[in-house]
């Protein structure tokens, strides 16, 4: 099948992505370049300097709301994309408001416990919607230890499930980059499924 | 008993068991995760009362900071 064809087909859905900081920025412009059409954004934070060592914002945005980077950076991609950015911390109560209507959601928060809270309430409240999660990615090197791991038709992890990250291994760019890239490539995958489906 | 655990079989002495004995016979002892069972999420909350039977599906996923 042709990169048109595909892109096409891609720019029919919607994907929700909760966290727009190194798992979250990446995934978006992997998505935005496959020419998925509509991308739900929700994050709260600033973008910090120390954040550059891993996700996709530049100098110059320091100080911006990731959500506002985001959007910029992805219209440079592709200005077509449909970027609906949501600057509020997510809650049990708001999941639900945010992210009903997308087609497969990603889970890219950095803290464990709002990553239980974020599967619990997508799992629980938006059932059908598939949730592609990333848990385990701290330092560096042994690439043969990140997996992609398909719990259930609407459950998906991508990582090493066991690297925590601490003051001795942070969140770097090529681990984070690689976990965030296989989150994209999941989604990517449940949503070509959908094009046997409509033949 | 047998039940399939993260895709691999596993043997228990007894019928049914709960969650929460699951994770002490087992030893799992990390706290941030996820359980479903036969695709079906349980809350945290929930593990003492909710029972696994034989031939159930447990899928079990830890959370790990970072992102």
């Amino acid at each position: 099948m042709k990169f048109t064809e595909i892109k096409r087909h891609l720019s029919k859905f919607r994907v929700g992505i909760a966290g727009a900081g190194g798992l979250g920025s990446n995934c978006a412009a992997a998505l935005a370049r496959s020419g998925v059409g509509t991308l739900v954004i929700a994050d709260f934070d600033i973008i910090e300097e120390i954040n550059l060592n891993r996700q996709f914002y530049f100098c110059d945005q320091v100080g911006m709301l990731k959500t506002d980077a985001l959007k910029e950076n992805i219209s440079k991609i592709d200005r077509n994309i449909n970027i609906i950015a949501h600057p509020v911390e997510l809650t049990r109560e708001n999941i639900p408001l945010i992210f009903s209507g997308c087609d497969v959601m990603v889970e890219a928060f950095d803290i464990a416990v709002m990553k239980e809270m974020l599967i619990e309430t997508v799992q629980l409240s938006l059932p059908g919607i598939p949730l592609v999660v990333g848990s385990g990615m701290a330092g560096w090197g042994n690439s043969e230890a990140i997996k992609c791991r398909k719990i259930d038709e609407f459950l998906w992890v991508c990582g090493d499930e066991s690297t925590e990250v601490s003051e001795d291994i942070p969140p770097m760019a090529p681990r984070v980059g690689i976990v965030s890239h296989m989150q994209a490539n999941v989604v990517v995958e449940i949503l070509m499924k959908k094009l046997k489906i409509s033949f | 008993m047998k039940i399939i655990l993260n895709n691999r079989e596993e043997e228990f002495d007894k019928e049914p068991i709960t969650v929460s004995d699951m994770l002490e016979v087992k030893r799992f002892t990390y706290k941030m995760r996820i359980i479903k069972i036969n695709g079906v999420l349980i809350q945290k909350d929930r593990y003492d009362e909710t029972l696994i039977h034989s031939g159930d599906n447990v899928q079990m996923l830890y959370l790990m900071s970072g992102g």
